[in-house]
């Protein structure tokens, strides 16, 4: 039957738009990595992995909403899966700005707040990765979904817990001029903010999953 | 087939098309409301059920529209039915959601009164019954479906698209089977009345025989598509979220629910399989497929803790029930006292009950015993309903007695005049014992139809009726179906 090809073709796009968000995330945090250590050639391939993901996600999310509408597609959650699809899409669209600002603005970090660079970047990374499996599991078993909306939330308070510290010693720091402090913490709240992203769909995803479960 | 009976006939295909109109909402209200089908999609789909349940299984409930009141002339039948119809379009017109089955209902118990009838009591208190047991019955199905339906799409854990996808392809396949089961189960009321005047014989096409019951239904299923296609349109967007917003699942599970309620009062095929196996089933009448739909939507608001449920509504539903019944049964009387009078057309033909010694004396056999019922004999009456009272006024019999006892006395003159009927046996149909009995009765008269059912039940046992139990019953409609074939081809003083 042509629905169930239609619906298949939707199933591999919206599973294929997740892929390359969940892929933006732990590239974003291996570009940050690449950055800290001065690999600039690495860096950069990174950053052009990000803008490619972050590219394709759009075009996925175009063509779930195009084909949802012009075959009136679960009309009772369309509206959740659209809003769902678009603020994942912010979560890539936010590390691919922040990462642009790296490569634009080449910001100069002590070696001695790298690992807490690193250690930020890897829990956004984990925090993202939570949200999306949480998605995936929206679309099969609502009810499972709020297991990893726990994760998010508490890698979510993580990566803020992490982003206060080091902005906390960035300004305590007597080495940095003020400039280089709101430079640094600047860059913190940027990685940080990643995390702030996906906590936005968590709470949405909460929402959307009880109402599938009613 | 001339002009004067397709006008006669005109009525009830009107009366066809306002059920196709109004009972499609039913089946794919909620689903095209919900965009989960396609108008198109769903008017085909449920057009070709509904002409396949009507040809195919419309028989069953037939039987019972016959037991409750012969209407037996064409301008009576024309004016029952366009009784019904007009008192169905103004429930219609009034926002009341309509019953075609006791529009119908009401039409022929308006008919019996206009021409004297006896209104059968166990048809009537059946069908009544069942109005009650629908909506409950429906209502109980959906609660029970969803239910099942949940927990089955929890634990299949099937992708968001993929339950969309099979949602939709349950709801054309439920839809398709609540079609069946309305075009098997309404299509009594559409065309049941003109039964005793079928216009049609046989025929046989592609080696596939239709017989003349199912030809006149068959035209009847193309008037109630006729009304899917051009006008359910309008009344299907309006249902669905009149009592209670359903979600995909609901709408599913409310189809279901009531494509199987209709489904189990017209099968004669479960019926049988239930008997078969000891188990109680059901009468097989016309039923309301709103009265379904409305019970599964309340079963699902009051599992719901009955927050949701619309009480105005619901009054105005109750409303038509009561209303629909008595307005077309009102309809019914003015309209053929109207078409009797201004265009003298004969309405109902009257019956001759004679209470002969015979009579009397087969009366005393059942056990009719009445305290002056000896003081009757040589009386005669046209008026049923009149000498019904008498009787239970007079000789102290129960109704049902009275009743018994003017069915045993109504004079149906047949001559067995083989040479005259030859051509419209159907000897396929009766088979060769049932005919070879039918012959050991050439040249014989019988004057009430009773004697005519005891001497074809002595020739043969297959002319024999057995006891009434659930088992037997389809054995005995078949019987009952033939002595009336067999009544209408001998009757003295008429053409085949």
């Amino acid at each position: 039957m042509p629905i169930f090809r239609t619906t298949r073709i939707i199933e591999s796009q919206i599973e294929e738009f997740l892929d390359a968000i969940n892929e933006g995330a732990l590239v974003f945090r291996d570009a940050v990595a690449s950055y800290l250590e001065g690999r600039d050639e690495d860096f950069s391939a990174k950053l052009a992995i990000v803008e490619d993901l972050e590219t394709r996600a759009d075009r996925l999310s175009r063509d779930v909403e195009a084909s949802l509408y012009s075959q009136s597609l679960i009309p009772e959650h369309r509206g959740d899966v659209l809003a769902l699809l678009e603020h994942s899409d912010d979560i890539i669209d936010r590390a691919k700005t922040c990462l642009q600002r790296f490569d634009v603005e080449r910001p100069r970090i002590p070696a001695v707040w790298h690992d807490a660079y690193r250690r930020l970047a890897e829990t956004v990374f984990r925090c993202v990765e939570a949200v999306i499996m949480a998605a995936r599991r929206f679309f099969r078993d609502p009810a499972a979904a709020s297991d990893f909306l726990y994760q998010v939330h508490h890698y979510e308070g993580e990566a803020d817990q992490l982003g206060l510290d080091l902005r906390r010693g960035i300004f305590a720091d007597p080495g940095l001029d003020l400039a280089q402090r709101q430079h640094l913490r600047y860059f913190a709240e940027g990685i940080d903010r990643v995390a702030d992203m996906a906590e936005g769909v968590a709470d949405r995803l909460a929402i959307y999953s009880i109402k599938r479960r009613m | 087939m001339g002009p004067e009976l397709l006008f006669f006939l005109s009525s009830g295909l009107f009366l066809g098309w306002s059920l196709g109109a109004n009972d499609a909402a039913n089946l794919f209200g909620t689903a095209v409301g919900s965009r989960m089908v396609r108008f198109r999609t769903a008017a085909v789909v449920c057009s070709l059920g509904v002409i396949l349940g009507a040809v195919v299984g419309g028989a069953g409930a037939a039987h019972t529209l016959g037991r409750l009141g012969a209407v037996n002339t064409l301008p009576g039948a024309f004016t029952v039915a366009l009784a019904a119809a007009l008192a169905t379009l103004a429930m219609t017109r009034c926002g009341l959601p309509i019953s075609t089955s006791q529009a119908i209902v009401g039409a022929i118990i308006g008919w019996n009164i206009y021409a004297g009838m006896v209104t059968g009591s166990r048809a009537l208190s059946q069908i009544v019954a069942s109005w009650v047991v629908c909506p409950l019955l429906a209502g109980a199905a959906a609660v029970g479906l969803y239910l099942l339906l949940r927990a089955g799409l929890r634990r299949s854990r099937i992708h968001l698209l993929r339950q969309d996808a099979l949602l939709r392809a349950g709801l054309l396949l439920v839809g398709a089977f609540g079609a069946y089961s309305l075009g098997a189960n309404n299509i009594a009321n559409v065309m049941g009345v003109f039964l005793p005047d079928n216009p049609f014989r046989d025929v046989t096409v592609l080696g596939v025989t239709l017989s003349a019951a199912q030809l006149l239904f068959l035209l009847g299923g193309l008037a109630i598509a006729a009304g899917i296609m051009t006008y359910s349109d309008r009344v299907i967007r309006t249902v669905g979220d009149r009592l209670l917003q359903l979600s995909p699942e609901a709408a599913l599970v409310v189809v279901l629910a009531q494509s199987l309620v209709l489904y189990v009062f017209a099968s004669e095929g479960l019926e049988a399989w239930l008997a078969a196996r000891g188990l109680p089933t059901f009468p097989l009448v016309p039923v309301s497929s709103s009265q379904a739909v409305v019970g599964a939507i309340i079963g699902l608001g009051l599992m719901r803790g009955g927050r949701g449920i619309r009480l105005r509504p619901l009054g105005g539903i109750g409303l038509g029930w009561v209303a629909t019944p008595l307005a077309a049964g009102i309809i019914a009387f003015f309209l053929l006292f109207f078409v009797d009078n201004v265009f003298d057309q004969r309405v109902a033909r009257s019956s001759l009950f004679r209470f002969d010694a015979e009579v009397l004396a087969e009366a005393d056999r059942a056990g009719i015993a009445g305290e002056t019922l000896s003081s009757w004999q040589g009386r005669e009456g046209k008026n049923a309903m009149r000498l019904q009272q008498a009787l239970e006024r007079d000789a102290g019999l129960t109704r049902a007695e009275a009743q018994r006892l003017l069915e045993l006395a109504e004079v149906v003159p047949v001559h067995i005049d083989l040479d005259r009927a030859g051509l419209h046996l159907d000897e396929e149909w009766l088979g060769p014992d049932a005919m070879r009995a039918l012959h050991a009765l050439a040249g014989r008269r019988f004057e009430h139809r009773w004697q005519l059912h005891e001497a074809l039940a002595k020739a043969s046992p297959l002319w024999r009726e057995r006891q009434d139990t659930p088992l037997n019953r389809g054995w005995n409609r078949d019987v009952r179906d033939k002595l009336a074939f067999i009544e209408r081809v001998f009757l003295a003083g008429s053409g085949p």
